[in-house]
């Protein structure tokens, strides 16, 4: 997920060299670990973005949550619905992760101890709607619902 | 531990505890860190974040549960979050003016977060200002949406819409997520008065830590206020909109 926030980010922000030169300057710093332990790379440079990223990362957030909402709008229905929502929703989250939360930025330690444990989630969901089906299941049974 | 230990074995297994001990304590004591490119502040506040996910996700799970598993026919969000303006009914529009609002306020935020790192202490205190400014303008758009949901005879345990358990997931779900921006507010404004004072640079004590307090502060509560602009996401996705 991590590596699909990178992916993400990039093909985001590919129109701001200043972003790509940060990027860049940034993954230097990962190669050596040993001279960074002293003073981490967050703390010396502060974690500071241009403002024009932010500004276009607001923008796309207007649009993305524009788009979701005219899909309830337009009224679209079954897996048309379902499909533009989750879509959507991801690309929002990804870009409050990536930018926002600066996750774009902090080294893969960080990104993965962050981003992989709420997968386990995805477990309980599976689980949960397995449930839920067959309560229903047994409501429309039993109660002759 | 043998049971009968001999005198010399006795001593081998203390010097061998006691080297564990040491090592134990070196450690934890040694120049080690995992997170490399961040400060145990924010290392803590992500944790947290993380455990705040699972809450959310519990709940939103839970909410999927008992609408997947409901004979009753679950109420339209469309229909029920509409307004009508200038005698037209538009549909979830409170939501979505909702939605863009938490928007802005996190542009506004990662905005201060950059002028403060930039020692630009009155630009920040005022952008934090406005996060908070667009922070309260949701609690109470979700306080009017509160009262008009109750007005017409919405509760925890029924409604006049549909499923009953439409009630309990929404005060729950969107109640726990208010609270979070609520106390976002509040701690806006406590670190938005240190940013403008200038805390940061004359080393000046925080009220509650008694530690000093550093610019990167502005970056860690910047993290929580996103992460409710994150969570809110999820529950226009899945709440509103499904």
């Amino acid at each position: 997920m991590g590596l699909h926030l990178r992916i993400l980010l990039s093909v985001v922000t590919s129109p701001t060299g200043e972003l790509m030169t940060a990027t860049t300057e940034n993954t230097t710093h990962s190669h050596a670990p040993v001279a960074q332990a002293a003073q981490p790379a967050a703390q010396a440079h502060g974690q500071q973005h241009p403002i024009k990223l932010y500004l276009l990362v607001w923008g796309l957030l207007f649009f993305l949550s524009a788009c979701s909402y005219l899909v309830d709008y337009f009224d679209f229905q079954g897996y048309l619905r379902w499909s533009l929502i989750v879509l959507f929703m991801l690309l929002k989250a990804g870009l409050i992760v990536a930018v926002f939360m600066h996750m774009a930025w902090e080294r893969l330690a960080l990104v993965v101890a962050i981003l992989l444990p709420p997968l386990a989630v995805l477990v309980l969901m599976a689980m949960m709607a397995w449930e839920g089906d067959y309560t229903n299941y047994l409501r429309v049974i039993f109660f002759g619902a | 531990m043998t049971a009968e230990p001999v005198t010399t074995e006795h001593v081998t297994t203390e010097t061998t505890l006691r080297s564990s001990l040491l090592g134990m304590v070196s450690d934890w004591s040694s120049d080690q860190r995992s997170f490399k490119s961040a400060s145990w502040g924010k290392a803590m506040m992500w944790i947290f974040l993380v455990s705040d996910t699972f809450v959310f996700s519990c709940f939103l799970i839970s909410y999927m549960t008992v609408r997947m598993s409901t004979t009753v026919e679950w109420p339209h969000p469309s229909e029920i979050f509409a307004l009508e303006i200038g005698g037209k009914k538009i549909p979830l529009i409170l939501i979505a003016i909702m939605t863009f609002d938490l928007i802005t306020s996190s542009g506004t935020m990662a905005m201060a977060v950059n002028f403060a790192y930039a020692r630009e202490r009155r630009k920040a205190a005022i952008l934090m200002l406005v996060t908070a400014f667009f922070g309260a303008a949701f609690v109470g758009m979700q306080a009017f949406e509160w009262t008009k949901l109750i007005h017409e005879g919405v509760r925890p345990w029924g409604n006049p819409f549909g499923a009953a358990q439409f009630g309990s997931s929404f005060f729950m779900i969107t109640g726990f997520h208010g609270f979070h921006v609520s106390i976002g507010v509040i701690f806006l404004l406590i670190v938005a008065r240190a940013v403008w004072r200038g805390d940061y640079d004359v080393g000046r004590r925080g009220f509650f830590t008694s530690r000093k307090g550093r610019y990167e502060i502005v970056e860690i509560m910047g993290l929580y206020w996103h992460f409710v602009d994150l969570v809110w996401v999820f529950i226009f996705a899945f709440f509103y909109l499904w």
